[in-house]
């Protein structure tokens, strides 16, 4: 099986076919988020005002760097645990939000919004922060600088690796590899 | 009488903290090694053999193993003959991990409670201080990361449910930790002593270099069996399935209450990182 590639923005048709357990390679833009910016962008959503950055086909890393060193445009950054963002995730998919990536087992209420608005979950190799740091070309902070490594950013990456956990069809990859490892 | 400064201790703990953040220890790097050579799984063996990458990548650029880079959790063993001068030990620690962690580009993670405002500078640390004989201080800075601090567990179980009901409880906590603290993981096991006892226990477990027996035969045997129970979860590497969902388990244990059975689980992740020296 060949590579499969993902560049944002995604659409419908590009994330109905992604399973769980694909291999996926993405490039392109990505935006960074966790817990306190994913507050303050529901907090927004629901007084009707604007995001800083457009959420329609796009990919959130559940990520907090460490600050970049000099000559590098990132430290390391490794996903985080993605059940802490489960409370604000199905808002943040209605508005059109494809793909996040973190680690960790999502919530029924997230697995359930992701079949109703076309997304999927994947996880990107935790503890590898280091590894990781070598996709990204480009970081850039673009609101919420103030929460400091909690803040949102727009990374450039190139053939960053993830796995696909949860896919539009209900099925979890956490899931089926403890069905199949059961007495 | 030794007479040690607070500037040196200072500038220790500085560089504990960045060494300990960017260098994985030998024990670890050995016990994935050992794990990628014997895994079953083709995903369970990629993932081990990138998160040997991962440290080496770390290693030659000098980049944090992992953005988490951890609450400063430091334990002081300091001798009875030891004259600390030039300010308190606890700033002196504080003022070190201020450092570490501002010069070494590693990330700042502390934060109030309620506000949830930064400190910005990952202090205070967390410290353990025990007095002992001698005229030496020992410090050990272990970065603990907060996805596998925040899938600890403790229970104060009924002494009937014995070593078997301990063995389940630990068995159920990684279960239910799934791909939450990045298996494989190092599982600490605290048991009897006090409610806080039992945790500080756990986390004590950790320090002990993977690889190593339990000098209790007890304790030994309870490892042995606990290991192969977790292992045969299936959980695997990074939660994609495979045998190594633990790279070791390490029991310590205090007498206990006549009534009482605490068991504490402290979970740390495959960046399992702890420097310590003696001054």
């Amino acid at each position: 099986m060949g590579d499969i590639l993902l560049a944002p923005p995604l659409t419908d048709e590009t994330v109905e076919r992604l399973k769980a357990g694909d291999r996926v390679f993405i490039s392109g833009d990505i935006y960074t988020a966790r817990d306190t910016a994913h507050k303050r962008l529901v907090e927004l959503l629901v007084r009707g005002e604007p995001l800083p950055f457009p959420l329609n086909g796009q990919i959130i890393y559940y990520t907090g760097p460490t600050p970049a060193p000099p000559g590098k445009p990132i430290g390391s950054c490794g996903p985080t645990t993605s059940s802490r963002m489960d409370a604000y995730t199905p808002r943040l998919l209605q508005e059109g939000l494809k793909l996040t990536i973190g680690k960790g087992a999502r919530s029924p209420e997230v697995i359930t919004a992701l079949k109703q608005y076309c997304a999927v979950y994947c996880a990107a190799i935790g503890g590898a922060g280091a590894l990781i740091a070598k996709c990204v070309k480009k970081a850039e902070v673009i609101a919420y600088g103030d929460l400091g490594p909690e803040a949102v950013m727009r990374l450039t990456v190139d053939r960053m690796p993830v796995i696909v956990i949860n896919d539009v069809y209900g099925n979890d990859l956490y899931r089926q590899v403890i069905a199949a490892a059961a007495p | 009488m030794k007479t040690i400064d607070c500037s040196v201790i200072t500038e220790q703990v500085a560089r504990l903290c960045i060494e300990a953040n960017i260098h994985l220890g030998d024990d670890v790097c050995a016990a994935l090694k050992y794990a990628r050579d014997r895994e079953t799984s083709v995903q369970g063996r990629e993932m081990l053999r990138l998160l040997l990458d991962n440290a080496a990548v770390a290693r030659e650029e000098s980049l944090p193993l992992c953005q988490d880079t951890g609450f400063a959790v430091v334990f002081v063993e300091l001798g009875n003959e030891v004259w600390i001068t030039g300010g308190s030990l606890i700033e002196a620690i504080n003022r070190g991990v201020r450092q570490g962690y501002t010069e070494g580009y590693l990330r700042c993670s502390i934060c109030d409670p309620l506000t949830r405002k930064n400190t910005g500078d990952n202090t205070p640390a967390v410290v353990h201080i025990e007095l002992v004989p001698g005229d030496t201080l020992k410090i050990t800075v272990a970065p603990k990361g907060g996805g596998s601090e925040n899938m600890s567990r403790i229970a104060m179980l009924n002494p009937s449910q014995g070593r078997q009901g301990i063995e389940d409880f630990v068995v159920a906590s990684v279960r239910e930790a799934g791909a939450n603290p990045c298996p494989p993981v190092i599982v600490g096991v605290g048991i009897g002593g006090t409610f806080e006892e039992a945790a500080l226990l756990a986390k004590k477990a950790l320090l002990r270099p993977v690889g190593t027996a339990n000098s209790d035969p007890e304790l030994a045997c309870m490892e042995h069996e606990l290991f192969a129970a977790i292992n045969r979860l299936g959980i695997g590497p990074q939660g994609l399935g495979g045998d190594t969902t633990c790279l070791a388990v390490h029991i310590l244990k205090h007498p206990c209450h006549i009534a009482s059975l605490p068991v504490a689980v402290n979970i740390n992740c495959h960046a399992h990182r702890h420097k310590e020296i003696i001054l």
